[in-house]
């Protein structure tokens, strides 16, 4: 019996430096961003200033990882607000969780 | 159309409300995997809103940072919770370790993209290469967690002393050096727990990662997806390890930052 050849049927496109470019970009920017919340984790005196920047950075991330990593911002629109609009249910989850966190800390510690 | 065909008959002009459309234009597949990270999104939301919750129902320890000892009473410093790294002892390398862990998973979720492009081009060679250095990452990603969980649970050498309820239900004082479930010398009991369980629901997650990564390196590599004419396995396996970076993200701002 023959060794089957391993060869691929397909047809190799060459690369397109453009788009490999575009990663090695994104990736530089998560870089970026992770070592200024790094930075800033040192140098800024801990408070609702500093956890605001570090969630605005964290999503702004989240942001570059789904839409570019992912390619959610290739699909076309319905596909995007198909995964993106169920999300909006968590904004109502943290803010009465955080309230309800808050409460149980008055109570407790009052 | 045959006479033994059962399918009904469409005409070519069926526009909008026909049947036959893809609204979302992308396959089966590949929608299915986007719905199954949109379910696993609020899995993770909802451990971490709950430690954001139980986070602020503790206060936070506002003494100097030189001076801080471990407490029920107050929510630690992560800082100086996670500040040691592995082969050197005794140095206070605060955030360093994960800091490091965080760079490893970025950096196996750009391989990984680039895998994904590579298999765009039905490069077989180059999707090989990526895989590889992705599944590389992977692992170590998840070495470096495992010596995370064992310094965490064994502690640091002095402890700390806390008062507690301990196992057969009796208030105690005394010495509690590392973390398990019932207490901790780092900060409340649910510190250690939610802990455990999001860095260990997402180290799950990682190595089922780790597991699918192997199966798409091996399947390229042997020539499967040539042979099915597309690399599309690649993609989809993609979007769970991408997703897996994006967790980590979260996690790496609320637990190790906040």
């Amino acid at each position: 019996m023959d060794i089957q050849e391993n060869k691929s049927t397909l047809n190799v496109v060459p690369k397109n430096n453009e788009k490999i470019k575009k990663i090695w970009k994104t990736a530089l920017i998560l870089l970026a961003i992770t070592t200024a919340e790094f930075i800033m984790a040192f140098t800024m005196p801990r408070g609702i200033l500093l956890y605001v920047l570090f969630m605005i950075l964290t999503v702004w991330k989240a942001k570059y990882i789904m839409m570019e990593f992912m390619h959610l911002g290739d699909e076309v629109k319905p596909m995007i607000y198909a995964i993106l609009v169920p999300i909006i249910f968590l904004f109502w989850l943290i803010i009465v969780l955080f309230k309800e966190g808050t409460d149980i800390f008055s109570l407790r510690w009052f | 159309m045959s006479a033994h065909s059962t399918a009904i008959g469409v005409s070519s002009k069926r526009g909008v409300w026909g049947g036959g459309n893809e609204p979302l234009k992308a396959s089966y597949g590949k929608l299915m995997m986007w719905f199954f990270l949109l379910s696993d999104i609020f899995t993770f939301a909802a451990f971490l809103i709950t430690y954001l919750s139980i986070r602020v129902s503790y206060p936070a320890y506002a003494g100097p940072a030189n001076e801080f000892v471990g407490s029920n009473e107050y929510w630690p410093i992560p800082e100086l919770v996670f500040d040691a790294i592995p082969f050197v002892h005794g140095v206070h390398a605060p955030l360093v370790f994960v800091g490091l862990m965080t760079f490893i998973l970025i950096a196996s979720s750009v391989t990984m993209v680039l895998a994904v492009e590579a298999g765009h081009r039905n490069d077989r060679n180059d999707v090989v290469k990526w895989m590889l250095w992705t599944l590389v990452g992977g692992i170590t990603f998840l070495s470096c967690q495992a010596w995370e969980w064992n310094h965490f649970i064994h502690g640091s050498e002095g402890g700390a002393v806390l008062k507690y309820v301990n196992d057969i239900g009796r208030y105690v004082t005394e010495t509690v050096f590392g973390a398990n479930l019932l207490v901790n010398e780092y900060g409340p009991a649910s510190f250690a727990n939610l802990f455990f369980f999001i860095t260990g629901f997402h180290g799950f997650h990682v190595t089922i990662g780790v597991l699918l990564l192997f199966m798409v390196f091996y399947q390229a590599a042997v020539g499967v997806y040539d042979r099915r004419g597309h690399y599309e396995m690649v993609e989809k396996i993609g979007l769970y390890w991408h997703f897996v970076d994006l967790v980590w993200v979260f996690v790496f701002t609320l637990f190790y930052l906040i």
